[in-house]
């Protein structure tokens, strides 16, 4: 282990330090023309006439395309294909796209662009989920479980009205957690052209390469063979760019019907139309506990504002269910979601996809919980924390879990025995944990393929190329992967180029969504590496007479363990190796485990392993004012083990940044004008003025610390660190601001204002708490029962007729219509 | 990426100069000094001038002369007045202000003139011509309404600078220069209550120079309320001023609102309170109850209005906490996120 | 078209363009300096940061026509002499740059702090840096990057260093803090 471990400047550093990198935007091609979208100005109608004849003859325009243009629609899960390029008869929310221009130059693109007309015929507004479930017409799209509800989801685990009757206490909370969105510093950006042979080319900012090739052969209805996606390195993602977008489609059309390279680069307002961000999730928890805190069984209801696409969402909507059986024990468990269109821009994954907001209940509630029972809520979560290698409730095969070290490293660092309810008032600490996915257990479509698959290159000049489809978001996945083959090859990892993200040289690797990439691109890695190496091995020990299994690969040379003279240099190794093999390549390549859910729905949530965090923040509340300043966080993250510290330690740091943003200050929201003067549904300001991201002069101090204790699922040991560390800081907020001031926040953001009308409420004699009062009715189909592995259950539904093999995403024709039987 | 319209652009090397071409230019021209408000307007088809007077090459735009009192040239930048001397020993509230003006790169860019002069602001006029177009514009541009509340005859953008409230509370007045002459105002009538025509400046005038008065026995501060430490326009601030006799009486007090109205409001009785006063904690309460009773924010800034006004009076309250001479540097951190010493 | 002649990174450039472009978009497009980046061309972000005659600026805000006769340095010119400024190796190193997004209006601006403020506080880092956004990193490696160039970035110019890794200069993240050893 020379490599692993050990901190190191990332592979990618130089050039991103020198202004090298080539993000999609600094794409520059001869003969390059450029693309505007005309979008749509009006919240929910129908295109009654659309005349681009004015801005197609406008001088130095190229081409005016619409939604004639693209029949075929497309969209990330196989249950929703409901996008198209640009709009079809229907425009859903202000900012969906309904033309494109393309002109010499972006200016010329922009003035054309209002030369269009569109004649529109208002419907229905749909402006929030209270919208959505009392009219079921005009439906916003023609699918869905049923009127203007996305999706229904309603599983039980085990009896859980039995497991409430046996509790001592059971509490029931409401949580809201507002929308909110990536904000990546770079602006979308894609650029198309036909290649040399005719075939065509699209580089974009995206973080699934794979699966926008896969849409553009749809959409286009082109082979997929003459279809190259190459993934610019993004300047961020976070979840936002997981999508196939619309100017994706639109650019590839542009350039195919023009022969010329077309580009376009997002304003920043319409990156907040593409949004893909968090949804807007009201929640119910209801919790049975014995009185030591056990918890008994768990209800959980969840109500998600989708906006005006499918996007991820039928995914996200089971998210908001899926994990709270993998911190706690929960042995009787049942979730019911909901997801609503509504007309503003779709939500689907950030950072944590689905998993933030029920995790800020949960650990809302517990902490709440712990407070009626008069215990510590640390010690608590250390009694209920789910036993490593067992099944959950809901089927998900939990590996090492490390988190009680978590929160035994975070209440020492933070000296909680000294500071929870001991700090003066307006000073406060709270603490809440999470765990998270280290990747979907399952590809967005239905396949029995690899989902990482990684091809090495080796060279007699000692060089290796190491090709994978993984992209690089700036998480570091060039690093890992190097590093990985560079660990086992014992060569320095600068002598790897990787080369990623391109489907026209790489193999495929799904992308850079759910944490995946880590543990399975780096298992691909390592397998490719170690044939390589065996390989190698072989022909050096043919050469020098020393056994295979005694020669070590380190320090750019192959050895004998047992004498360090005997050995050559790992160039003479490839060559060796090439005179008796033949040229030298090897694969690897990784598919997760069979997941032991085997019910409908039980496609999303298992995961070759979970990631485990525990966070103290520690807060500042002004009781006069409500306003809040965090002077510390404390977070301790269960990487299993770090492949590279630096990068790993960037991860926790950045999630906490962004964690932080969302707890007290980003909001994706809307406005509706006075519907009695206008129809206007509007995002509140497009803006990164306005949408409030943390500066460095809000940024607390973070005390990072990593547990490492290797899982063997992970490549040498390691598990996720991308997104898992954001999930606590929301709850150890609201937890760290009852502390301080003795109002619960039940909702984020947590702003000043709504702290000091919790103030008010509390000296008026009323509930000290700022949150949502209830969960509406929803038309909840019958719940499909499981029973748990400890009642004898075989990860089926009990009504065998229901049974699916866990392809609750991928079913396109047999997603069945929900029945509307009240709860 | 967002594009400017096309304008012309001419660069005078004298105030003259620019007087001459802003008159003959038929009011087509606009002025252009850091260029930090007007840009990012222009890229959203807030404004679209025909020619741009660029006022960067006019070096007796940026001269500070000391004398009775300080003047500073509006064209100096706000990075340059932080870093003057004599505002931050003097004119602690103008070295407040401008130092908590936007971020340090802006501040290197942004000039005082333009500070004072900066278009108000609101949620519903402060977006690109695409948004504007979704809600059928607005009164302020292309539009007949105020959707800030939609029965108003008036304009209610918000009023956002920050050297604004901070200059008025030390007493200034200001030079606008013209192809006509020069007239000398005080700085409190530049400014109208009126979130389209909140400038008394005539289209061929231009600011020059800020005269402030010999300070003294003053002491001043400038509290600003926004989300974070920098980026943010305030949304709502309180600036005072106060000539504090030896034994600790205030003999004369000025207490400035901004970003609550159109204008920057000088909030006269709650300053006459103080007079004759120590800065008692009562003194300080009576003051700032009656400072915040003109507060009127609206619903088109960030943070709800029902908090912002309840804000004012705590705000006069830190400021004129900070005059008495409390120490504040706790306060400041949490509050501003730095200490501003 | 406009013609102008100005300095950019050190070397007299002629520059011609369309009248309405920024120096964001004269760099990017006129002049193939890429290492520009930009987030929202209102001001908004920090991304487009250069140092406009020693100042840092944003791009996005500058009219292209009003630079003739100005120097600017922008992240393509922070290396001299085949070598990369110390900050460009510490943010390298340190993990400063993660996306390397925002890296460029970091980097730009930080030189300009450490050539006024040679050893600047870890307030003083946080002041000058408030203009740049980072969606990345939550701050605290870039603090430790610039902190960490102090010293090297002398007036004469970036010091000799080898730019392959020096692992002894990588701080290993430890329990709670850098610079604080790992092993329990």
């Amino acid at each position: 282990m020379n490599i692993i471990g050990t901190p190191r400047r990332r592979v990618d550093g130089r050039a991103k330090v020198t202004g090298q990198t080539k993000f999609a935007d600094d794409v520059m091609l001869p003969r390059m023309v450029h693309c505007k979208l005309l979008r749509a100005s009006v919240p929910h109608a129908r295109i009654v006439r659309i005349d681009a004849s004015r801005a197609a003859a406008h001088p130095g325009v190229h081409l005016v395309l619409t939604g004639e243009d693209f029949p075929i629609p497309y969209g990330i899960l196989p249950v929703s294909q409901d996008e198209h390029a640009l709009a079809r008869g229907i425009v859903r929310f202000v900012g969906d796209p309904v033309a494109a221009v393309i002109a010499r130059d972006e200016q010329t693109a922009a003035d054309a662009l209002d030369l269009v007309v569109v004649e529109y015929e208002a419907l229905r507004t749909f402006a929030g989920p209270a919208d959505s479930l009392a009219h079921p017409t005009p439906r916003i799209h023609e699918y869905g479980d049923t009127g203007n509800i996305h999706k229904l989801v309603s599983l039980q685990f085990g009896d859980v009205e039995q497991a409430l009757a046996g509790a001592d206490r059971v509490f029931e909370d409401a949580f809201f957690y507002q929308g909110n969105t990536h904000l990546p510093i770079e602006q979308h950006a894609a650029v198309a052209a036909r290649d040399p042979d005719g075939k065509l080319v699209l580089w974009s900012s995206t973080q699934t390469p794979h699966y926008v090739h896969r849409a553009l052969a749809k959409t286009l209805a082109m082979p997929a063979a003459h279809i190259r996606v190459i993934a610019t390195p993004n300047g961020g993602g976070f979840g936002g760019k997981s999508d196939p977008f619309n100017h994706e489609m639109v650019v590839a059309k542009a350039a195919l019907v023009l022969d010329r390279p077309v580009k376009i680069c997002l304003t920043r307002e319409e990156v907040f139309y593409c949004h893909r961000g968090r949804h807007p999730v009201l929640m119910q928890f209801t919790t049975g506990v014995k009185n030591d805190g056990t918890i008994t069984g768990m209800h959980v209801k969840t109500l998600l504002d989708g906006g005006a696409y499918g996007s991820y969402g039928v995914a996200s909507t089971f998210y908001t269910g899926a994990l709270q059986t993998v911190t706690y024990h929960i042995p009787a468990y049942k979730f019911q979601g909901c997801r609503v269109f509504t007309n503003k821009p779709p939500c689907g994954p950030k950072r944590g996809h689905g998993t933030p907001q029920s995790r800020f209940g949960q650990e809302i509630q517990l902490d709440k919980i712990a407070e009626a029972l008069a215990q510590d809520p640390a010690e608590l979560r250390l009694r209920i924390v789910e036993q490593p290698e067992t099944l959950t409730a809901n089927y998900l095969r939990v590996g090492t879990i490390g988190l009680s070290q978590c929160i035994r490293r975070v209440t020492r660092a933070a000296d909680w025995s000294n500071t929870f309810r001991k700090l003066p008032h307006g000073r406060g600490v709270g603490l809440a944990c999470s765990s998270y996915l280290s990747g979907a257990g399952l590809a967005i479509y239905w396949n029995d393929m690899p989902h990482s698959g990684v091809q090495l290159k080796i060279d007699r000049s000692g060089g290796v190329t190491a090709f994978c489809g993984a992209t690089e978001i700036g998480q570091g996945s060039d690093d890992v992967l190097v590093a990985c083959v560079a660990e086992v090859l014992g060569i320095d990892p600068l002598d790897i180029r990787p080369v990623t993200g391109d489907t026209d040289l790489t193999p495929v690797d799904l992308g850079s969504y759910s944490s995946r990439v880590t543990l399975m691109m780096g298992n691909a890695a390592i397998q490719a590496a170690e044939r390589a190496r065996d390989l190698l091995a072989d022909a050096v020990s043919r050469k020098i007479g020393v056994p295979k299994d005694r020669l070590v690969f380190a320090d750019r040379r192959v050895f004998d363990t047992e004498d360090g003279s005997k050995g050559v240099t790992f160039s003479e190794a490839v060559c060796l190796a090439e005179a008796a093999f033949g040229t030298i390549g090897t694969v690897g390549a990784y598919t997760p485990p069979k997941s032991a859910a085997k019910f409908k729905g039980g496609g999303v949530g298992p995961s070759p392993t979970y990631s485990y965090s525990a966070a103290i923040v520690e807060v500042d509340v002004d009781p006069d004012t409500g306003w809040t300043h965090v002077p510390r966080v404390w977070i301790a993250h269960d990487i299993g083990r770090s492949i590279n510290p630096v990068l790993v330690r960037g991860q926790v740091e950045g999630s906490v940044y962004m964690a932080l943003g969302e707890a007290l200050m980003e909001e994706q929201i809307f406005r509706r004008l006075p519907p009695r003067l206008s129809g206007a549904l509007v995002h509140k300001f497009p803006s990164m003025l306005e949408y409030k991201s943390p500066t460095t002069l809000d940024m607390p101090e973070v005390f990072t610390d990593l547990i490492e204790n290797p899982d063997p699922r992970g490549p040498f040991g390691a598990k996720e660190v991308g997104q898992g560390p954001l999930l606590p800081v929301m709850p150890a907020i609201a937890n760290a601001v009852y502390d301080a001031v003795g109002v619960r926040i039940d909702e984020v953001p947590i702003t000043p204002e709504k702290i000091l009308k919790a103030l008010d409420a509390k000296a008026a004699g009323k509930a000290p708490r700022y949150g949502p009062a209830g969960f509406p009715e929803i038309p909840w189909p019958e719940p499909l029962r499981v029973a748990p592995p400890w009642a004898g259950g075989d990860g089926t539904a009990d009504d065998k007729g229901l049974r699916a093999e866990g392809k609750g995403l991928n079913a396109e024709s047999r997603t069945p219509k929900a029945t509307s039987v009240p709860s | 990426m967002m594009r400017l319209p096309n304008f012309r652009f001419v660069a005078p090397t004298s105030v003259h100069e620019a007087a001459e071409l802003l008159t003959s230019s038929s009011g087509d021209a606009m002025l252009v000094a850091g260029g930090t408000d007007l840009l990012p307007n222009m890229k959203r088809r807030q404004q679209t001038p025909g020619t741009l007077v660029g006022l960067r090459h006019i070096a007796e735009l940026r001269a500070i002369s000391n004398g009775d009192g300080l003047t500073i040239g509006a064209g100096l930048t706000l990075a340059d007045l932080v870093r003057t001397q004599k505002v931050r020993e003097s004119y602690g509230a103008l070295w407040q202000a401008a130092a908590q003006v936007a971020t340090p790169q802006l501040r290197n860019m942004g000039t005082l003139g333009g500070n004072l002069c900066l278009d108000t602001r609101c949620n519903y006029y402060d977006q690109n011509y695409e948004w504007r177009k979704a809600i059928d514009f607005c009164m302020k541009k292309d539009g007949g309404t105020c959707w800030v509340a939609p029965s108003s005859t008036k304009c209610l953008a918000v009023s956002s600078t920050d050297t604004a409230p901070a200059l008025l509370a030390l007493g200034a007045s200001i030079t606008l220069v013209s192809a006509n002459g020069s007239r000398r105002i005080a700085l409190s009538d530049l400014y109208r209550n009126d979130g389209i025509h909140y400038l008394t400046r005539q289209p061929n005038e231009i600011l020059t120079a800020v005269h402030l008065p010999e300070s003294t026995g003053w002491r001043s501060a400038y509290w600003k309320l926004r989300r974070r430490g920098a980026f943010d326009f305030p949304v709502l601030s309180a600036a005072a001023a106060a000539k504090i006799a030896g034994d600790g009486t205030v003999e004369s007090a000025r207490i400035v609102l901004g970003a609550v109205s159109s204008r920057p409001i000088e909030v006269a009785p709650a300053a006459s309170l103080l007079v004759g006063h120590a800065l008692t904690d009562e003194a300080i309460a009576r003051a700032a109850d009656a400072a915040a009773q003109p507060s009127r924010p609206m619903d088109n800034t960030d943070f709800t209005l029902v908090w912002r006004k309840r804000m004012t009076r705590v705000f006069v309250t830190y400021a004129l906490r900070e005059l008495r001479g409390d120490d504040v540097r706790d306060l400041r951190r949490r509050v501003s996120r730095q200490e501003l010493l | 078209m406009v013609q102008i002649t100005l300095t950019v990174n050190a070397e007299p450039v002629d520059a011609a363009f369309a009248p309405y472009k920024t120096l964001l978009e004269v760099l990017r497009e006129d002049l193939n300096l890429c290492g520009t980046k930009h987030g929202c061309e209102l001001g908004e972000c920090g991304a487009c940061a250069v140092l406009l005659d020693g100042q840092p600026v944003l791009s996005c805000l500058v009219l292209g026509v009003d630079c003739g006769g100005r120097t600017v340095t922008t992240v393509e010119g922070l290396a001299s002499d085949g070598r990369l400024h110390p900050l460009q190796e510490t943010f390298a190193d340190l993990g400063a740059a993660q996306c390397g997004y925002c890296t460029p209006g970091f980097l730009v601006t930080a030189k300009a702090l450490l050539d006024e403020h040679p050893r600047p506080t870890r307030d003083q880092i946080r002041d000058a840096l408030s203009g740049n956004l980072c969606r990345c990193t939550g701050y605290q490696q870039i603090y430790e990057a610039v902190e960490a160039a102090i010293g090297q970035a002398g007036p004469k110019g970036p010091a000799l260093r080898d730019t392959r890794t020096d692992a002894s200069s990588v701080r290993r993240p430890g329990p709670f803090g850098p610079g604080t050893d790992q092993s329990r």
